[in-house]
């Protein structure tokens, strides 16, 4: 499979981490992820990620669990077997409501992990590359990646001016779980010309 | 960054000088190390008691239900009163992980996964009276609504009871999917961190893959708030649906309206005691004394004083009720076999541990008292032990023929299913808090520097200054 190149800068607060983020995105690096020991609020905006839509999923999930409810029950009661229990109307739609409201919150709490786990690509037996293990202790690692137009040696100089404590330079190998590695045309390993040559 | 400053006026979340590392040492160093004595003996006492309670299970079911000393008067008898008892216990957990989280109350980091897990946990304990209580326990998937070979004979969806089903279950799965998203990070951690190679690779597995990306906690962090904003009122319909199980029935005593608010504020009352009691034992036993403050425990001692008057509220309006009403059959029920009847007794031990006792905590001293707070927790679950036998016995007892009045003792193996479901309970705390992070590291991260003691501290030069100034020397230093 091939390979790609990366500069890992590591940082050990968020107030450096900030500014350098903003920094190394002017100067033109592509930054390929930032990974932090916790959220970080306010880094997806400085990293000029987009706003998640899990909360729309999240919405048309509960939106689902109301309707399967509401209609499975009317029909069960008004359609398939109109029982006649205590003398109560077929169709008690107060009667409803609990297990009405029970379903929406399951659909949505379900679905929206589901899908969290999905766009997140996170299950039982992934394994994903870890860029420097202390990431999920105290350190805010800045991974950068090479492309044709940068030269390994600038990037670590660059990150070094901005406040990185310990800087190198990893090879992964690109499998699904780095992201969207095999779907991009211009991988690393497969360069034919030298970079800045 | 808006949490970026907080002011110094207000109590610490985390005491002592700690940087990230060292609250993940903190926390994380407990599951790396061995386990203490007292460790094994409460596991092994634990694992005893959930044996006697399958042994009594099983008994329960070979013999079938005429084993309990329930009878055609009192047909509910401890079972459900366990049942209500466990399921309100539980809803504190999602009290302090959902409605705190909203309200933006920064304390929950410290006690918010403990008590998640006492949740989770409790639900497990609850679930299964009403599934024994069934006597045929091989025919439980009966009150799933599924396509059977009955012809199209489906559950009666206008039964409290099969409201019951969805409501547990549901608020099972759901507390149980916001506790583990929540543990993902945490999981991460420990992975990362492993020096043996099983440890690595359970916890690998744990741990989903989870490495920290921005764009991952940009939805995790959405994640946990929705599930939140879901769970707050899920934890509310819960126990209102538990107190429709009375409330919709004709019975002196149950037939009440006040039922769904007065059980909910039960619930949160006996669930936050049983918080208390888990996390002064936890914090004891793991050294986690800066990370569950004596602040944290005044802040659920708050609570407790609150919620305990709020059902204090509850009793005296339905005593007022039963007499203003001018129903006989209520009146007799509260004033005669409730408060005066031979199970009064139940009803009086009640009001000492729940309304009174808990007055206490109106004073500081009292409120961040350990041994008080410890002592007054078992108290008050003791108290809401009873309210629910109380509710459920004393209305039974007696009903609109004197003839068939009785009276109720449980028998062994009702006490050892009570006493089962306690060793169910401890024995998964005991192994969450071995080999789980008891607190939310990122969590506690996340308010470290605008709560943290240390930190603080180094603000209070700033307290009086400009806000950009501080961000500017923090930036640059």
């Amino acid at each position: 499979m091939a390979v790609k190149k990366f500069v890992v800068g590591s940082f050990d607060d968020e107030a450096v981490l900030f500014p350098a983020v903003k920094k190394v995105r002017s100067a033109g690096y592509k930054i390929h992820d930032v990974y932090t020991p916790f959220p970080v609020h306010g880094l997806d905006h400085a990293m000029g990620l987009r706003e998640t839509s899990l909360h729309t999923a999240g919405f048309i999930y509960g939106i689902t669990g109301t309707t399967t409810a509401l209609s499975f029950m009317s029909w069960v009661f008004t359609t398939d077997w109109p029982m006649n229990i205590g003398g109560k109307p077929h169709f008690p739609l107060p009667a409803f409501i609990p297990i009405t409201f029970e379903l929406t919150v399951l659909f949505a709490a379900v679905g929206m992990v589901m899908t969290f786990m999905y766009l997140c690509q996170l299950a039982p037996f992934v394994k994903k590359h870890v860029f420097h293990p202390r990431q999920s202790d105290d350190l805010f690692v800045m991974v950068i990646e090479l492309t044709e137009k940068t030269r390994a040696e600038e990037v670590k100089a660059y990150l070094d001016s901005v406040g990185a404590k310990e800087i190198n330079e990893q090879e992964v190998e690109a499998g699904w779980w780095l992201g969207r590695f095999d779907k991009e045309d211009k991988l690393f390993s497969q360069r034919t010309t030298p970079v800045n040559a | 960054m808006h949490l970026k400053y907080e002011s110094t006026l207000r109590e610490p979340l985390v005491d002592g000088v700690k940087d990230y590392h060292q609250v993940t040492e903190d926390i994380i160093g407990p599951i790396e190390a061995k386990p203490g004595k007292l460790w094994y003996v409460g596991l092994t006492i634990s694992v005893l008691l959930l044996l006697f309670g399958v042994f009594s299970v099983t008994w329960e079911v070979y013999w079938g239900t005429g084993v309990w000393n329930l009878n055609k008067t009192i047909g509910w008898g401890w079972d459900i009163t366990n049942f209500v008892w466990w399921v309100g216990i539980g809803h504190a957990g999602t009290l302090i992980s959902a409605i705190l989280l909203l309200f933006r109350q920064g304390w929950r980091t410290g006690v918010n996964r403990a008590a998640e897990a006492m949740t989770i946990f409790a639900v497990m304990c609850a679930g299964q009276f009403p599934i024994w209580h069934m006597g045929r326990v091989w025919m439980a998937f009966f009150v799933l609504p599924y396509p059977n070979t009955r012809g199209p004979l489906w559950v009666n969806f206008n039964s409290p009871l099969l409201w019951d089903v969805f409501a547990i279950s549901t608020y099972f799965t759901v507390s149980l999917l916001f506790w583990y998203s929540g543990l993902l990070p945490d999981f991460a951690t420990v992975r990362d961190r492993a020096k043996t190679k099983l440890r690595k690779y359970l916890y690998g597995i744990a741990s989903f893959g989870w490495t920290g990306s921005t764009k991952h906690w940009q939805r995790h962090e959405a994640l946990s708030l929705v599930l939140a904003g879901l769970s707050t009122p899920l934890v509310l319909s819960v126990h209102t649906i538990v107190s429709f199980d009375f409330a919709t029935s004709v019975i002196p005593g149950w037939h009440t309206t006040i039922f769904p608010p007065y059980f909910v504020a039960g619930a949160i009352f006996s669930g936050f005691a049983m918080v208390q009691t888990l996390l002064i034992i936890t914090r004891k036993i793991l050294g986690l004394e800066e990370y569950i403050t004596l602040g944290h425990i005044e802040a659920m001692n708050k609570v407790i004083v609150l919620t305990g008057s709020i059902v204090g509220v509850a009793y005296l309006t339905e005593l007022f009720m039963a007499w203003y009403s001018g129903s006989r059959y209520e009146f007799d029920t509260f004033y005669k076999f409730r408060a005066a009847g031979p199970l009064g007794w139940s009803y009086w031990i009640m009001m000492t541990c729940n309304v009174l006792s808990p007055q206490v905590f109106w004073f500081r001293k009292m409120r961040r008292n350990i041994m008080v707070t410890f002592i007054m927790s078992i108290i008050v679950n003791i108290g809401m032990w009873f309210e629910r036998f109380v509710i459920i016995c004393t209305s039974l007892y007696r009903d609109y023929l004197p003839s068939s009045w009785g009276y109720y003792r449980p028998s062994w193996p009702e006490v050892g299913f009570y006493l089962g479901t306690f060793g169910l309970f401890f024995t998964c705390y005991f192994l969450f808090a071995k080999y789980f992070p008891v607190i939310a590291v990122a969590e506690i991260k996340h308010v470290l520097k605008t709560s943290g003691q240390n930190y603080k501290e180094k603000m209070v030069k700033y307290e009086l200054e400009d806000n950009d100034k501080f961000a500017h020397d923090q930036a640059h230093h």
